[in-house]
């Protein structure tokens, strides 16, 4: 189920004096069992674009996709387009509002329709994806919870719909380094096994650098640039002119670099660094 | 959606009517009414019109914008009308009809109360077109002050006016947010019968609630650790100070008191 974005602008509060462009003239395709990660700077416009995947907002021009369907033409059905992309807000815990994790979770599935048994059966596997243990978790209040779990048990809200496409937006701001890890660890698991598509607003470079496929690179409201994490990070100038920079992994080979080591630019991870180390440390101590 | 609702109906504006201090106007205000509720003639009431004119004009805000005030009380003010025409009780007749009387002071009368909730409405309503309603509650706070005296929580009920003006942008913005989340879950709050609409109304208020709860407390730990504790001897931000044009608002407004007084002297008894 690809989605296709083109010619994007959204002008918030047309017409006003508050009026504001938020996006310009943004194209884009997301394919299927992608991992696309879009990156920019506070106010670059990442939010008001991944609010359009699935029909929250509307175009001031331009159009989107989904599945080949024109998500904002007459007669569309945005409640089904919206149960095949699934959006995790920034912040999502304060979205919250059941007695019982459980309940909140079914909140979704039950505006669906679904009968009781699938809706179960849903709330369950939800769980086990955000790796919440239902026998211990199902009953309790959400309200409870830490912040880490919270924010859990709101995405496994939007996976218990079961959506083909799950655009989540900074999905780790605000948490520890263990939260953190959780977090994106599961959103690979879910592309890894389940094959599902992935869109990820992030700010850290390091995270996108470990999971994505194909990065999108926003500044100001457009698309500064659109490729694979290596040609992205390769371009390591213009990344800090935007404000960005580039993974920890890159800027140590930047600095290799600069003192005259002879490092290639194609390197952002920290096990590809590891790995070059290692083969140029056994180069130069190869028995004679 | 909720975004373009804008707060109260502050112009913002920079004009001689603007920079005044708040008590100047709340003054000035009070001072104007007073002048409205002195005038019996109705060459009295077209004094009044061109003192707001001219105080529109010197304060920049739009005179339709400030006459569009009245707009919401037309019922009450066509109401008042009415009712005096046909109830009160006058010695002229100028009309009888059935049981519908009306009377020379009756008409008189009518017309009377109905500019006068007129001119109310526009005098405060330029009040809180050129005042920002955080500035209007610390003007309020120190004109109540020595009400203090009394035990009455002036700096209490200014500072909860504040941080109520404060929170409202912040709480729509965050019913949007909320709404649009309930909304990419399927949650549908547009359509349905008023029970349903209600029921689909508690995803959104509980959240809202707690985090309204939240700010509070946050607010309030954000406050206590800074020491706040009252308004006991605390110095503020900005500090209120009279200037000249402030003397010469108040002498100016004195003034149309005491035109109205001495046209009503002079014209006294001819009301029409």
């Amino acid at each position: 189920m690809p989605i296709e974005i083109k010619n994007l602008t959204h002008t918030y509060s047309a017409g006003s004096a508050f009026q504001a462009t938020a996006i310009r003239d943004v194209s884009l395709t997301i394919n299927d069992g992608e991992f696309v990660a879009i990156v920019g700077h506070t106010g670059s416009g990442k939010s008001t674009l991944v609010q359009h995947l699935n029909g929250l907002l509307k175009p001031t021009s331009g159009q989107i996709l989904v599945d080949g369907e024109d998500l904002n033409a007459e007669g569309t059905n945005r409640r089904a387009i919206r149960q095949k992309v699934g959006l995790v807000f920034q912040y999502p815990e304060y979205q919250l509002f059941e007695e019982t994790v459980a309940r909140d979770i079914a909140f979704g599935p039950k505006n669906q329709g679904l009968n009781p048994d699938e809706i179960d059966a849903r709330v369950r596997r939800a769980m086990e994806h955000v790796h919440l243990r239902y026998d211990k978790y199902a009953e309790r209040s959400p309200f409870d919870l830490s912040g880490g779990q919270m924010r859990r048990v709101a995405i496994a809200g939007v996976l218990a719909m079961a959506p083909k496409v799950l655009v989540l937006d900074e999905p780790t701001a605000g948490l520890d380094p263990m939260g953190r890890d959780r977090i994106l660890d599961m959103v690979r698991e879910l592309h890894d096994k389940e094959g599902t598509t992935i869109v990820m607003v992030s700010h850290s470079m390091d995270d996108v650098a470990r999971l994505c496929d194909r990065m999108v690179v926003m500044a100001k409201g457009s698309v500064a640039a659109i490729g694979t994490p290596g040609e992205i990070f390769r371009q390591a100038e213009m990344m800090q002119s935007i404000g960005l920079g580039v993974p920890e992994a890159r800027s140590l080979c930047i600095k290799l670099q600069e003192q005259g080591v002879d490092v290639p630019d194609n390197l952002y991870t920290p096990e590809q660094v590891y790995d070059f180390i290692l083969s140029k440390w056994k180069e130069l101590n190869k028995p004679c | 959606m909720l975004k373009d609702i804008t707060l109260g109906q502050y112009y913002p504006a920079d004009s001689a009517v603007h920079r005044l201090d708040p008590r100047t106007k709340i003054l000035l205000t009070v001072l104007f009414i007073v002048a409205v509720f002195m005038v019996h003639t109705l060459a009295g009431y077209a004094i009044i019109l061109g003192f707001v004119y001219l105080a529109s004009r010197l304060s920049n805000v739009p005179f339709k914008l400030l006459m569009r005030g009245v707009k919401p009380l037309r019922f009450i003010i066509v109401l008042t009308f009415l009712l005096n025409l046909f109830f009160s009780t006058g010695e002229t007749m100028l009309i009888s009809w059935g049981f519908l009387k009306i009377s020379a002071e009756g008409l008189t009368q009518a017309i009377h109360y109905s500019l006068r909730l007129v001119f109310l409405v526009v005098g405060t309503s330029l009040l809180t077109l050129t005042t920002a309603p955080v500035v209007l509650c610390d003007g309020l706070e120190v004109l109540l002050s020595p009400l203090k005296k009394v035990h009455f929580p002036a700096h209490e009920l200014a500072m909860i006016m504040t941080i109520a003006l404060r929170f409202i942008p912040t709480l729509l913005e965050e019913t949007d947010k909320i709404m649009k989340a309930q909304t990419a879950r399927g949650a549908d709050f547009e359509t349905g019968n008023p029970i349903q609409r209600a029921k689909a109304m508690v995803p959104l208020l509980v959240p809202l609630f707690v985090s309204a709860f939240r700010r509070a407390g946050d607010l309030a730990m954000a406050m206590e650790s800074r020491c706040y504790h009252g308004g006991e001897n605390r110095t503020r931000l900005r500090v209120l100070k009279m200037t000249k044009a402030d003397f010469i608002a108040i002498l100016i407004v004195l003034g149309l008191i005491g035109v109205i007084v001495l046209e009503g002297v002079l014209l006294g008894g001819v009301l029409l």
